[in-house]
């Protein structure tokens, strides 16, 4: 019997010990490309913090080191961002079409995920399909036949146009993850809720917009991302300073001809970058909890 | 609380007919049981009942309204489901109110109604908890709680206890019995479990392939079948069933297993059988009619040896299984009484509760 117990030992013993041997080295080999990804993705917002706070002597140096800074740090990129160009109205445009934009997609897409997923009625099948086909068509192929529906609106070289032409790109994806979303929410709960005396609209508001706000802010934060950052449509369709938006605003402010004002370029995208940092951190475990919904069972 | 009514009710998916034509009165304050295998119909009449699915055909009348068109909340029923369907971003007591909010009903006598439905599941403590933060067990009985609050004229329960392990099971199915005895709301209870069936209904309705096979109280199902299917599905274990052969035996009537085997027909039933004199019929006992020879004034042509398959002991008595023609047959025995597998046993069929069903129509003699 002892003997047994010594022989049996000795494999448990050695599978234990490789178990922690690899154990080891998947820790190790994880660190290794997990610090890789980190300095491939934090260096551009590195070399874009340097810039900006460097003087346009030391940005044109062309014998300086641009990893670091050798003149000591200036804030002067900032002041002439801010007090010297139209950026703050770049700012303030976008934030309105952004609000506005988020609004109507959220409205638009929460809705219509709802009927599509929920309300049994002849077509939606196709029709839930269909809308998201239209994501799929590019925002380079849709501007020329949206250019001719702005102009015959009136709304040409107005940022009010953003507000209607970037749900286009918005409403098919934010639906898209509403649809699956409320999906995944039992059919059940609807029924309790009919029988409780909820009518539909009482029964999205209080049963499934609660139930799936996780879905709801991810969506929030896609139409939210897409709007920020969209640049064919403005391009094409702003033309005037005071209604130009960050993205297409900074660009054709700064660099005029071959002549790049790197430091508030760098400055102006910091700036620019930061609404969606803050969104996305506060937000980003109800995004990921948002994208997995119903990848599990329960 | 109401009486409920179907009048050739019939629900048809496309091309299947899910429910064909039933009829059925339930009385006010019954507790009814449909009960049947997967797919008989029993949780589409109960989702018309309840107004989830349209008709096809038919009239459901409930409190002598006939209530086909009317929205499910406009019903005044309340149902509970088998996954329980709690909204689970409200606590217990938002939960068990929002039927009430939504009926405007003033807020001192919703806490006042959701407190003594509380009370009646011993759900209290619970009141300000999630759904999250309960138990299987409590989080069925917070479904319940929702039901009862709203004091309905009816309670439908689809398969409630499907999703609880064993143990919990019996404790909800004694503790829904008990709410019932309390508040006496006429219920409709859709199961697939006949046990439960049995222990909860007053009366117990038996579907089978979108029709109804027998309604009646759970002792009458179980004793006096009306067809093969109620007299195989109703019981655990289930009734023995085997092809016999009933034969003339001078005066009496004779039934014929195998060549081998072969059982007088008791004097009480003779007349009752004579007419199928000669015919192929299906002999059915139910296991505990199979036993070893006990008691006093048994027939000694009613015993015979069995070699033993099987034997399961269940504590206060044993299984055994063994074959007859080919057919397992099902016998309960005492525990002392039972060998083991290979071994010969000496058992008695008591005749005077077999079932005899003619192989063509189904229905019992």
């Amino acid at each position: 019997m002892t003997a047994t117990v010594a022989i049996s030992g000795r494999p448990g013993a050695a599978v234990g010990a490789s178990l922690k041997r690899n154990r080891r080295w998947a820790l190790v080999t994880s660190y290794v490309f997990l610090i890789l990804f980190a300095i491939f993705f934090l260096t551009p917002p590195y070399y874009m913090i340097v810039t900006s706070l460097k003087s346009d002597a030391e940005v044109a140096h062309l014998a300086s080191n641009p990893w670091i800074i050798a003149n000591g740090i200036t804030f002067e990129q900032y002041r002439l961002l801010f007090t010297g160009t139209d950026f703050l109205i770049y700012f303030k445009n976008t934030i309105i079409v952004t609000l506005c934009v988020v609004a109507i997609s959220m409205v638009v897409s929460v809705l219509a995920a709802f009927s599509l997923s929920r309300m049994r009625f002849w077509g939606s099948g196709i029709l839930a399909t269909g809308i998201f086909l239209t994501y799929l068509i590019p925002d380079t192929l849709l501007f020329i036949p949206l250019f001719q529906i702005v102009r015959g609106l009136g709304l040409l070289n107005s940022y009010w146009s953003m507000v209607l032409v970037y749900p286009t790109l918005t409403v098919p994806f934010c639906t898209w993850i509403m649809i699956g979303y409320f999906q995944s929410i039992p059919k059940e709960l609807d029924e309790a809720a009919l029988i409780d005396g909820a009518g539909h609209m009482q029964m999205l508001l209080r049963i499934f917009i609660p139930v799936a706000l996780p879905g709801i802010i991810a969506a929030t934060i896609f139409a939210f991302t897409v709007s920020w950052a969209a640049f064919v449509y403005p391009i094409a369709f702003l033309f005037s300073a005071d209604q130009q938006v960050l993205t297409v605003g900074t660009v054709t402010s700064l660099i005029k001809a071959d002549v790049y004002k790197w430091g508030m370029l760098m400055a102006g995208a910091l700036v620019a970058a930061a609404p969606p940092l803050v969104v996305y951190a506060f937000l980003m475990d109800y995004y990921i909890a948002g994208l997995t919904a119903g990848a599990t069972k329960g | 609380m109401a009486d409920v009514a179907l009048k050739n009710v019939t629900k048809r998916f496309d091309e299947v007919d899910a429910v064909r034509g039933i009829n059925l009165q339930i009385p006010d304050k019954e507790f009814v049981v449909l009960v049947g295998p997967s797919g008989c119909g029993k949780s589409t009449t109960l989702r018309m009942i309840a107004g989830l699915e349209e008709v096809t055909a038919g009239d459901i009348v409930i409190g002598g309204d006939i209530v086909n068109d009317v929205p499910p909340k406009d019903r005044d029923i309340a149902m509970v489901f088998q996954n329980y369907a709690l909204y689970p971003h409200m606590t217990v007591f938002e939960n068990m109110s929002f039927g009430l909010k939504l009926r405007r009903v003033p807020k001192p006598e919703i806490r006042t109604r959701v407190e003594q439905a509380a009370k009646i599941l011993d759900i209290t403590d619970l009141l300000a908890r999630r759904p999250k933060q309960l138990s299987g067990g409590q989080r069925q009985r917070v479904a319940m709680g929702r039901a009862i609050v709203r004091n309905p004229k009816v309670f439908l329960f689809d398969e409630p206890l499907s999703n609880l392990d064993a143990k919990l099971r019996v404790q909800m199915r004694t503790e829904i019995k008990r709410v019932h005895q309390k508040v006496k709301t006429t219920t409709v209870y859709v199961t697939h479990d006949q046990v439960e069936a049995m222990t909860l209904a007053d009366r117990v309705v038996v579907m089978n392939a979108g029709r109804i096979e027998q309604v009646g109280p759970p002792h009458e199902l179980y004793h006096m079948p009306k067809t093969r299917f109620v007299a195989g599905f109703i019981g655990s274990p289930a009734m023995n069933l085997m092809p016999a052969r009933l034969e003339q035996n001078g005066e009496g009537l004779m039934l014929r297993l195998s060549d081998a085997l072969g059982f007088p027909v008791p004097q009480s039933r003779v007349a009752r059988y004579r007419p199928s004199a000669g015919k192929e019929l299906t002999f059915g006992l139910r296991p505990e009619h199979i036993t070893e020879p006990r008691g006093e004034g048994r027939d000694p042509r009613c015993e015979f040896t069995v070699t033993l398959d099987v034997v399961e002991p269940m504590g206060m008595e044993t299984m055994v299984f063994f074959t007859v023609n080919g057919d397992e047959i099902c016998a309960r025995v005492e525990p002392s009484a039972a060998g083991g597998p290979g071994q010969p046993m000496r058992l008695y069929a008591n005749l005077n509760h077999m079932h005899l069903i003619d192989p063509a129509t189904h229905l019992v003699l």
